[in-house]
């Protein structure tokens, strides 16, 4: 009973985490129609960050880590955005070329400034402590992760359904031509959206820290389950986002824990199946 | 002009053991098995208009099972790589019915989602794969008896092969199904009310493109005597893809001349740069931005109006 | 003077199609003779080309039938009404724009011939469709630019490119979607008396808004608006009646 809590557990923060990462792609790709490769690696960035200043500075606290890297990954994001794919607009696979191209460099970089061990991130100590519900005894900052999606899938419904902003972004994803028809600055809006984008993966890697540890080829273990999140859940969908990342969170977990060498067919049947039947993804729109 | 040009091509390359190192006859055999993953890739991008970011699936498919039915079922060459081609042109038909459900963006994400999938089966699948540690001490075929381990037997083995690759991948293009697959990359609504079929064009021509992969995975094999994960990775496939890029997709000598590039700049830049990935990152982004067309393109354009 | 179903070339029963809210054909039935010449009008918006789009299976409706020599083809993919003799032109120039007028209508000669699978000679060996494909450029008197891309060409050169590639198939009924948009008078007679010309064995149906040259092409003439059918019939009945002119004019 204890394997099937644990793991339970296991799956939802790891779907929590999938959620900080594949919500930012999909927005991403819902706006600028573009496919985000180097998305893996402004997670592992975050990472990296969050390891390095957490383990320097034992008392940080990790959300104030987390949002500055968010913020540091956001302006990387928009530097690139800026400089490089808005000269390729009119070359939506050059677009998708060069974000490749940026993930090596990344993490090449990566590679170079924090050597290529694996770098566990220390548990917050405010959470180290186990919490005790229902007779079970479960890792705080597993829950606390949940949470975290929760907070982050909220907090990004607000600004995309309530705010200007989100209508902008709305209008921008349903026909970019009529939104810069009547006036929205979609050049302006890509950059946000991109920052936006990246700062989430950026903060997201902070928090998976404890849980992932920081180590080359994180953003090549991240990368496809974005993807695959996004390809079941449905392009530019949040709700799909947020449903597929704990679809994928459970059969991951629960795949690699029960069948280790299989994991990777398992994660990949879901993904079949919903592309045979449904191709625009669980929650997407025709057509995306 | 071009007759003389490619005369004499032809004859360096035949001729090329007799005056150069072994050295050298090795990296001339890399770059014809690159060219040959090339110009399979090719179909798919430059002529189907379907960019794959999976493409060393294929490769990677092909190296393992002969891989693992010589050295550790015993099976000979020759029908080990029968069988190595025709599980490549399964999995190809596979992959391609799912793939093929999108376009464009979606048809890249699912290719790349479908290789890393198939690289985590590699590195993982230790008791069959050997995982991280690759499959080494493999042997190279003799056909007829003759024996391919010196860098000369190889090199003509290659050549031969990689000659009949062009061949035929140059016949496909010109074909009637060559034209209608460029005809379904360019109008694919007005193809339909052609009377031709766009989705078994494209499903097709991804399993054409899969087998011949498969063939440079086999030559790869062969000439490495190795196989590893990361020739099945993403970067394995994006190096593919570079190559096909820079050199110039849609031209039938472009792949060949990028494929030669990336292999010559990997191979002479790890030994000054260990950042290899680093400037893979950095020439992409070069190419994309600067010679989005690729250079056989560019330079041709270069001569023409030299010739002026 | 109903002939028997199987007679009609064409025929589309009930046919329904919305999107989300908005109804864009609405309970659409037409019966097209072999040979007849049709023409379809209504102002913007009325769902011609939508209908077209559903005649040609670009497009799938809602509800209804579309019966093509009597087969039932409403589950079609475009590319089998075309081997049932369906062919179409559009709105829009869809031309292979880097490729040479000889291959654009040699592409068209293909669609529906065996040897378009053939994969291990070169398209050249093929002799026959050259000359195929350059009697039909002469058709319509392009044949002098056979060789030139079609990026090279007058849009109303292309227009006739678009005609001869739909005409070599020798389609059994040709849906013409405004094949007289964007030509100059003298294009636009050129035009007009190829399809003038185009022979019996080929039903027409033509979308068409310079109702002047159009109506001298038709035998008879269906009123589209809002998606319905309004007036259908022969051409000068549906010229004179009241409901053409409410229409169009308002009144």
């Amino acid at each position: 009973m204890q394997f099937w809590i644990i793991q339970g557990l296991n799956s939802l923060s790891l779907g929590g985490l999938l959620f900080l990462l594949s919500s930012g792609f999909s927005l991403i790709f819902g706006l600028m129609r573009l496919a985000n490769l180097t998305h893996g690696a402004f997670f592992m960035l975050g990472t990296y960050f969050g390891a390095t200043t957490l383990r320097a500075y034992s008392g940080l606290n990790i959300w104030v880590t987390a949002l500055g890297a968010g913020l540091a990954v956001a302006a990387i994001g928009g530097l690139f955005e800026r400089l490089v794919l808005t000269r390729l607009k009119t070359n939506p696979l050059g677009q998708v070329l060069v974000t490749l191209g940026m993930s090596f460099i990344i993490s090449d970089a990566c590679l170079v400034l924090w050597g290529g061990d694996s770098i566990p991130v220390p548990t917050p100590q405010s959470l180290q402590a186990p919490t005790r519900l229902m007779g079970f005894v479960f890792p705080t900052y597993r829950l606390v992760l949940v949470g975290c999606a929760v907070v982050a899938a909220i907090a990004l419904y607000f600004l995309i359904e309530r705010t200007r902003l989100g209508a902008m972004i709305r209008a921008g994803v349903d026909d970019r031509q009529m939104a810069r028809a009547v006036g929205i600055p979609v050049s302006r809006l890509f950059t946000i959206v991109f920052c936006l984008g990246a700062g989430i993966a950026g903060a997201g890697g902070v928090l998976g820290g404890p849980i992932l540890s920081a180590y080359p080829g994180l953003d090549g273990d991240m990368l496809p389950l974005a993807l695959i999140v996004v390809i079941l859940g449905g392009i530019g969908s949040l709700l799909g986002a947020f449903v597929g990342s704990f679809i994928i969170g459970f059969i991951y977990t629960f795949g690699t824990a029960l069948f280790p060498e299989l994991a990777y067919i398992i994660l990949f049947l879901p993904m079949i199946v919903v592309i045979a039947f449904r191709p625009q993804g669980l929650f997407g729109r025709a057509g995306a | 002009m071009k007759w003389i040009a490619a005369i004499l091509l032809a004859a360096l390359l035949i001729t090329l053991p007799f005056f150069a190192g072994d050295f050298y006859i090795n990296l001339a055999s890399q770059i014809l098995i690159a060219a040959i993953f090339a110009l399979s890739l090719n179909l798919l991008v430059g002529y189907g208009g379907m960019t794959s970011l999976g493409h060393a699936s294929y490769l990677g498919v092909a190296a393992y099972i002969s891989a693992l039915l010589t050295s550790r079922y015993g099976w000979g060459h020759g029908a080990a790589a029968l069988f190595s081609i025709a599980g490549t042109i399964v999995m190809a038909a596979f992959f391609g019915i799912i793939a093929l459900r999108a376009t464009g963006l979606g048809f890249l994400m699912i290719t790349l989602a479908l290789s890393q999938v198939l690289w985590g089966l590699a590195y993982r699948m230790s008791n069959l794969t050997n995982g991280d540690n690759g499959i080494a001490g493999l042997t190279r075929p003799m056909p007829f008896g003759i024996s391919l381990d010196s860098a000369a037997s190889f090199y003509w083995f290659d050549l031969i092969v990689a000659s009949f690759a062009f061949l035929m991948m140059t016949i496909f293009v010109s074909s009637s199904f060559g034209s209608s697959l460029r005809g379904v990359r360019d109008q694919p609504r007005r193809m339909a009310a052609l009377g031709f079929n766009p989705w078994m064009i494209r499903w097709i021509t991804f399993i054409y493109a899969g087998f011949w992969g498969g063939i440079a995975g086999l030559l790869y094999v062969y000439y490495n005597k190795y196989i590893h994960p990361t020739s099945l990775s993403t970067t394995s496939s994006a190096e593919a893809l570079l190559g096909v890029i820079a050199g110039g997709s849609g031209t039938p000598g472009g792949p060949v001349v990028g494929a030669a590039l990336v292999l010559l700049l990997k191979n002479y830049a790890s030994a000054y740069i260990e950042r290899w990935n680093m400037l893979l990152g950095l020439v992409f982004l070069f190419i994309v931005l600067a010679m989005p067309t690729g250079i056989v393109p560019g330079l041709s354009k270069l001569w023409r109006r030299g010739s002026r | 003077m109903t002939a028997p179903a199987s007679d009609h070339a064409l025929e589309v029963i009930g046919l329904k199609k919305s999107f989300g809210g908005l109804a864009v054909t609405q309970n659409v039935s037409l019966a097209i003779r072999p040979g007849e010449r049709r023409l379809i009008i209504g102002p913007n918006g009325a769902g011609k080309t939508t209908l077209f789009n559903q005649i040609s299976g670009d497009m799938r409706p809602n509800s209804g039938q579309i019966k093509l020599f009597g087969a039932d083809v409403t589950s079609f993919a475009p590319y089998q009404r075309a081997h049932l003799g369906l062919s179409r032109t559009y709105q829009i120039i869809t031309l292979f724009s880097g490729d040479t007028l000889e291959h654009n209508v040699t592409l068209g000669l293909l669609g529906l011939r065996p040897s378009r699978w053939q994969m291990w000679r070169p398209l050249s060996v093929y002799g026959d469709l050259a000359t195929e494909a350059r009697r039909t450029l002469d058709a319509v008197g392009l044949l002098h630019l056979a060789d030139h891309p079609i990026s090279d060409i007058a849009y109303g050169e292309k227009r006739r490119v678009e005609l001869a590639m739909a005409l070599a198939q020798k389609p059994r009924v040709l849906l013409l979607d405004e094949p007289l948009a964007g030509l100059s008078d003298t294009e636009r007679s050129t035009v007009k008396s190829l399809i003038g010309s185009i022979s019996r064995e080929t039903a027409v149906i033509m979308i068409e808004h310079d109702m002047d040259t159009a109506l001298d092409l038709a035998e008879s003439v269906t009123l589209l608006n809002y998606g319905r059918v309004i007036v259908d019939g022969d051409r000068d009945s549906v010229i004179s009646d009241e409901r053409t002119r409410e229409v169009y004019l308002g009144v």
